[in-house]
């Protein structure tokens, strides 16, 4: 709780009292939010409240307005502060309402190479007949909801969390709060909810052509292809890795994507991506390399296995080969 | 800052218009009484704005903004004088909301503009309290909160939706405004004083002086005077005068009180006789601190801040800035002032020197004959009466002697010009005479049981004291006997200067102007007028008149309102139940069985379902088949069949689960 704080202090926010309270409120929540398989329902219970700055402001004019309307004895000037109190008292209510009854499910979340964003994806349901606007997903302490959408009567909205993969393995997406100020912004509803959602993150793929696969081979080096700069071979779409230089920027201007220049020796045995062909690298380095390698090989749409120690994958391609390359790479080393 | 929070805070084109519109419709009652320079400059900025969004022009720089700000406040401190105070604050205020337009980008900023909408809504309510106001302003706050609803939205909402939200939260809200009018503890006010011109606008009403042309131009406006509700049958017309204020000091054109105002009546001054004649009156404000009353008013029963001054009249403590309701007892019949000593006299009968030669020959050859006071009265009336006097509101301009010129000259006057002439010539005769201003008449309402009495009836006569009284002369009686009994539209046509408001009457008009000013009249009475005496009669009745009752029932009233719509609000929110009765019976099943511990997983279809639960309870297997086979026959194979829910409902409630 005193680190939360502290961190409202870093940020300048700590001056209002409401944000204190918020994060006295958030830190109590925190240390019972459970991770759920989902899907969670947001009971009315779990909706917390306080008034936004707005509020705060609005709560002050209506006192200014209520001394004016004393000192000149003006009924009207009553009458009307009283109208926009009670505004004021029903908007807590309407705020609370637009965010209770949610439902919240995990969604499709893809993996990711290190140091991109992973977006975790959140479905959130409206199983009421009352359409729910502004409604906002956001990690602890963001000053901005990360996802902010309206939910129709009876549909759900696809909603996401951008994660920054920066390491390689199994990312827990952690709580996350639900949010809305809807209609008017007086008053901010939230609540806590963890989904036990996990994002693969696979290596980081190293630069495309810093050791040709086609030497990597170590006694079990049946190809001799590589993909190298030999000969020009035509161009294929960018992939995340490639170089600058390999870009064909002549046709940037005229395709959807960028193309990248392929230089290859065209053979069409098996290849073996060696774990031992890299000795000279550290496990990160031959991890980034070997992801690289994978990627290659499937852009080229060549067979190709993988050994590291441990395991071994017998060759194979398509994407469910892919997939169990990448996650071998990336749980390398890991307990599970 | 605005840059943190990037596109969230965006401001969609949409939305400035919507404000722009918006800020017309609070800024248009406002137009009447801003200085032309500023409406000028309120319309430019608001052009202004929805051209810069429309077309993207640049923002101006912060060295013009300032610059403008700078000019505004010193425009504000020239037109008034100051730039704190009633209309001076509403005017800057008006002026600051306009000039925030000019560095307006962000949706938070339209969330500030709000507010400050919000404010200049109030200060509405300083010009007028009509019920038209009232529903002018109420559409205002919906369309206002409409746009704050918007403001909370990423890109521009449909109006119709906003609209109707803020019209449903508004009339939501109605029942909390009432509940918090009623019982919200009132105490008198005011809590720091008034700025000097508060209640500026209550311009129209007798003065503290009277100047030919002064009560003429009364008549043009048509405004109500002040309402009154007669305890008993009320008095005939030509005994209705109300006396106003009594100017006693003529200096050759205009009529002014003395310092004798200030003296109050002593109890032996004044004799009154006949029946005494009670009534409730709702005076609108004046800024003056006359109240007016029937002639001649007692000092029984009046409020603690009202005295009866030596002349008769009602003087409250303060200036009235607001409509005042007070009880008063009048005497038709009186005898005031016995006795009137030299001094009295002296001043009574005092005249500018060397004025209006022929008119102090008249009433010296008067005297010369030998008359006696009443005679001469008599005689001036007969003189007014014979001779060719008109009864005009368009009167020639009259020179330095006004009097003779009136008397001998013209010979067209209001009733100011008859009051002022005739007093002057008593003056002249030596008798002691002044000049009281006030209303006379009034109009039935049958509808709420009272006069209301306008400003089209004000009017002006004389007081002459002879034998031992003073009299009340109307010199107008004589020149048009039928002003005192049917009204000025009698009296004077349209070609005399009649205002077309009373040229212009028909009976549906007369009557729909009655029922308006019944309206008028409650909500003055209900609405407007309920302060902290009213609130303490009224709450009484229903045993709250104490402030510790009174808070705990406005506790309850607002706590019990707003868990009601709260739980209307949370019903609204419920999950929906699903249409399809099979289903609906399904849900049932699998909600006792998750209770127990066996909720379906994501994804599992029923028949799975239901066989991994016979598998780890197999004592529940039967039932659990028999409520699977109908949900799945009904819902997925046969076509809606109402008998087989029938048997499914049964199922699943015999199902010891």
């Amino acid at each position: 709780m005193r680190r939360e704080a502290k961190k409202h202090t870093a940020r300048g926010v700590s001056f209002n009292p409401l944000h204190l309270i918020q994060a006295r409120i958030d830190a109590w929540v925190m240390a019972r939010v459970k991770r759920q398989p989902g899907p969670i329902a947001i009971s009315r219970g779990r909706v917390y409240i306080v008034p936004t700055r707005f509020g705060s402001g609005y709560a002050l004019m209506l006192l200014v307005m209520l001394l004016g309307a004393m000192n000149y004895s003006n009924s009207m000037a009553f009458l009307l502060t009283f109208l926009l109190a009670g505004l004021g008292l029903l908007c807590m209510y309407h705020t609370h309402a637009n965010l209770a009854n949610l439902r919240l499910r995990a969604g499709v979340t893809h993996p990711v190479f290190v140091d991109e964003i992973a977006h975790i994806e959140v479905r959130v349901d409206n199983p009421s007949r009352q359409a729910r606007l502004s409604i906002g997903l956001s990690w602890p302490r963001a000053a901005q909801p990360a996802d902010t959408q309206d939910i129709a009567p009876l549909q759900t909205a696809t909603m996401r969390l951008p994660l920054a993969a920066a390491r390689r393995g199994w990312l827990r997406a952690g709580a996350f709060s639900v949010a809305t100020e809807y209609p008017l912004g007086l008053f901010h509803a939230w609540t806590w909810a963890e989904l036990d959602i996990s994002v693969l993150a696979y290596p980081r793929p190293a630069a495309a052509r810093l050791v040709p696969p086609g030497s990597a081979g170590h006694g079990s080096l049946e190809a001799s292809n590589r993909i190298g700069q030999d000969e020009f071979s035509g161009l294929r779409g960018y992939q995340r890795g490639d170089t600058a230089r390999a870009i064909h920027w002549k046709s940037l201007p005229k395709s959807p994507q960028p193309m990248v220049k392929q230089f290859q020796e065209a053979l069409d045995q098996d290849l073996w991506l060696e774990w031992h062909a890299l000795p000279q690298l550290d496990v990160e380095a031959r991890l980034s390399q070997l992801t690289r390698w994978v990627l290659d090989a499937e852009a080229l749409q060549r067979r190709y296995g993988l050994r590291v120690p441990g395991t071994t994958i017998a060759p194979g391609q398509g994407d469910a080969h892919r997939f169990r390359c990448l996650k071998t790479l990336a749980l390398y080393g890991a307990d599970a | 800052m605005s840059d943190e929070r990037g596109i969230a805070d965006y401001l969609p084109v949409a939305t400035l218009l919507r404000l722009l519109l918006v800020l017309t419709l609070v800024y248009a009652p406002h137009v009447t009484h801003l200085p032309l320079w500023e409406t000028g400059l309120l319309v430019a900025l608001l052009i202004w704005r929805a051209l810069a969004a429309t077309r993207q022009w640049r923002m101006p720089p912060r060295a013009l903004r300032v610059g403008l700000v700078v000019a505004s406040v010193g425009g504000i401190y020239a037109s008034y004088g100051h730039v704190s105070g009633q209309t001076a604050g509403t005017a800057l205020l008006c002026l600051m909301g306009a000039l925030k337009l000019v560095e307006l980008r962000a949706r938070r900023d339209v969330m500030v503009m709000v507010f400050l909408m919000y404010f200049m809504l109030v200060t509405h309510f300083f010009y007028s309290q009509e019920i038209w106001t009232s529903i002018y302003l109420l559409v205002s706050c919906v369309a206002i909160t409409a746009l704050l609803i918007e403001c909370q939205h990423l890109g521009a909402l449909p109006p119709r939706q906003t609209l109707r939200k803020a019209g449903v939260m508004v009339a939501q809200a109605l029942p909390l405004m009432l509940i918090l009018f009623v019982l919200f503890p009132r105490i008198p006010g005011p809590l720091w004083g008034l700025p000097a011109d508060a209640g500026a606008t209550a311009r129209t009403g007798l003065s503290d002086s009277m100047s030919p042309g002064d009560i003429a131009s009364l008549i043009q406006t048509d405004a109500v005077a002040f309402r009154v509700h007669f305890d008993g049958p009320a008095p005939p017309p030509e005994q209705r005068y109300w006396r106003g204020p009594v100017f006693d000091f003529f200096d050759g054109r205009t009529w002014k009180p003395s310092w004798i105002s200030r003296q109050p009546l002593a109890a032996d001054a004044v004799r009154y006789l006949g029946q005494p004649v009670r009534y409730e009156a709702t005076m609108e404000a004046t800024r003056m601190p006359w109240l007016l009353a029937l002639d001649l008013p007692s000092d029984r029963g009046l409020p603690d801040d009202v005295r009866l001054n030596h002349n008769g009249e009602l003087l409250a403590r303060r200036p009235v800035i607001e409509r005042r309701r007070y009880t008063v007892t009048s005497y038709p019949q009186y005898a005031l002032d016995p006795q009137l000593d030299a001094r009295a006299r002296q001043r009574l009968t005092r005249l500018p020197k060397g004025r209006d030669p022929r008119t102090l020959a008249l009433a010296q050859s008067w005297r010369a004959q030998g008359l006696t006071d009443r005679q001469i009265v008599d005689a001036a009336l007969n003189m007014i009466r014979n001779e060719n006097f008109v009864y005009t509101l368009r009167p020639p301009a009259l020179g330095a002697d006004s009097i003779d010129e009136f008397l001998f000259d013209t010979r067209r006057g209001f009733c100011e010009h008859y009051s002022s002439a005739f007093t002057f010539l008593m003056r002249a005769a030596g008798i002691p005479a002044r000049v009281v201003t006030g209303y006379q008449g009034g109009t039935l309402n049958a509808l709420g049981d009272y006069y209301v009495v306008n400003q089209a009836d004000a009017h002006a006569w004389s007081e002459v004291w002879f034998d031992g009284s003073w009299h009340r002369i109307d010199p107008t009686a004589a020149v048009a006997p039928n002003r005192i009994e049917d009204g000025l539209s009698a009296a004077i046509d349209s070609a005399d200067g009649l205002p077309a408001y009373l040229a212009h009457r028909t009976a549906w008009r007369d009557a729909l102007k009655l029922r308006w000013d019944w309206l008028n009249a409650r909500w003055n009475g209900l609405v407007l007028g309920y302060g902290p005496e009213l609130q303490q009669q009224f709450l009484q009745r229903f045993g709250l008149g104490d402030l510790r009752s009174m808070i705990l029932a406005l506790t309850i009233l607002v706590t019990g309102t707003l868990a009601l719509v709260g739980a209307v609000l949370m019903r609204r929110a419920a999950p929906a139940r699903t249409q399809d009765p099979a289903l609906r019976e399904w849900q049932r099943l699998t909600r006792r069985l998750a209770r127990r511990g066996l909720p379906a997983h994501p994804g599992e279809g029923p028949r799975d379902y239901i066989a991994r639960v016979q598998q780890t309870h197999p004592e529940w297997c039967d039932a659990l088949q028999t409520a699977l086979d109908l949900y799945l026959s009904s819902r997925y194979l046969d076509t809606p069949n109402a008998a087989r829910v029938a048997e499914l409902r049964r199922a699943v409630t015999a199902a010891r689960i």
